[in-house]
């Protein structure tokens, strides 16, 4: 039940998109199509739930001054993993990723997590929040993305619904980025308050 | 006139913040008013800069002739999040004025992604030392007048009605569109430059 409510935070009540700002950057940049957007989000994932569990594991070994650059270290660690496998495995994800790969490292998320929850909880409940905040940024990317995609080209997944001759460049242009996540936000403030 | 191009493109055309989308945390966190903006400006043009000699450095005298470039990401981060320590600590000694100024932008700059970005991005572009600084330069420049454009807008935004839905970040993302559409106005020049210097 506890781990389920740490899942429901991460996704709802402080989903790092849409309430806590956070990571814009990737969030912004990679979300021109709905696929885009939902492989940055398993990425960052990915990347999250290894460094909150190992952070959540080492946390008694790392004295209190240098935990921040063996945070860092930790998190560039499995960002260096991650990226070594897309590049054998999914290269066409990485090229079109391209440097928001390595800027994983930079994401505020990440060590935002690892400061305020894994070097605080067990391993158990780090793995449970880094599943729910990755998801919780998953599924915000994966909207976004979705909405610039049928906006821009009218397509999801590039699945065509609208007609070919439809085409808005701006929605996949970078204003098009911060136009379609400042509505977003507005109507998920207004769900808050209802 | 190589030089003068990458410093068009990188402060109009491919602007870091409008349209590579890196370093928004500071873009949209500090930039309530036009002094602190420039602050932050000034700070991220110094630490970039040096940032950008460091890592260059780093990756051809260290990473190159060992073949350890998967080491990348992990050493350019080390790297910067000591270069700012040091920074702010020699700040602090030699001069207390700077500091004083510059002082409370530097932790922030570390998460910087637009320092790990220009470090990672003129190692992909293939440039030389010299064209590595001045890219730097001019992006760190780009930001700055990204950065103090955007916050003279927000200044004028604290004093107009905004409906309820639409406070806070919606509108501040919003206004950021429209600067970014601004600034898209001027694709298409470094193309124009290139033909007009000859350079191919």
């Amino acid at each position: 039940m506890n781990c389920f409510k740490i899942l429901m935070n991460g996704i709802v009540k402080e989903n790092p998109t849409f309430v806590l700002l956070l990571g814009m950057c990737p969030t912004l940049a990679t979300t021109t199509s709905a696929v885009n957007g939902m492989s940055m989000g398993l990425a960052t994932m990915f990347v999250l739930i290894c460094s909150n569990l190992a952070i959540s594991l080492i946390k008694s070994l790392t004295p209190d001054m240098v935990r921040i650059p063996v945070f860092v270290v930790v998190i560039a660690s499995f960002v260096t993993i991650l990226q070594m496998c897309l590049e054998a495995y999914l290269p066409s994800i990485n090229k079109s990723l391209g440097i928001y790969i390595p800027l994983i490292v930079v994401n505020c998320i990440i060590l935002g997590r690892a400061e305020a929850f894994a070097c605080k909880n067990g391993p158990v409940a780090s793995l449970f929040d880094g599943i729910g905040i990755g998801l919780g940024f998953t599924l915000a990317l994966t909207v976004l993305g979705m909405v610039r995609e049928l906006l821009g080209a009218g397509s999801v997944f590039g699945v065509v619904l609208l007609p070919e001759t439809y085409n808005v460049l701006l929605f996949v242009l970078p204003p098009g980025a911060f136009i379609t996540l400042g509505f977003l936000i507005a109507i998920v403030n207004k769900f808050k308050k209802a | 006139m190589e030089y003068l191009l990458i410093f068009i493109s990188a402060i109009f055309v491919n602007n870091i913040v409008l349209s590579q989308f890196l370093g928004i945390c500071p873009f949209l966190g500090v930039s309530k008013k036009i002094d602190t903006a420039l602050g932050m400006g000034a700070a991220v043009a110094f630490v970039l800069t040096l940032a950008t000699i460091v890592t260059y450095l780093v990756q051809k005298w260290v990473l190159d002739p060992f073949g350890i470039q998967y080491l990348q990401t992990i050493a350019f981060i080390l790297v910067i999040a000591a270069l700012v320590q040091m920074v702010e600590i020699i700040m602090k000694k030699v001069s207390p004025a700077l500091y004083q100024a510059l002082g409370i932008f530097l932790p922030l700059i570390t998460t910087n992604c637009a320092v790990l970005g220009v470090a990672i991005l003129v190692i992909q572009k293939d440039y030389n030392l010299l064209q590595s600084v001045v890219y730097a330069f001019s992006t760190a420049l780009g930001f700055g007048l990204a950065l103090t454009v955007f916050a003279g807008m927000r200044e004028q935004l604290a004093l107009v009605n905004i409906p309820r839905g639409m406070r806070g970040m919606a509108i501040v993302l919003v206004t950021a569109g429209l600067l970014s559409l601004a600034f898209m106005g001027f694709s298409g020049v470094d193309g124009g430059l290139r033909v007009l210097f000859g350079i191919d």
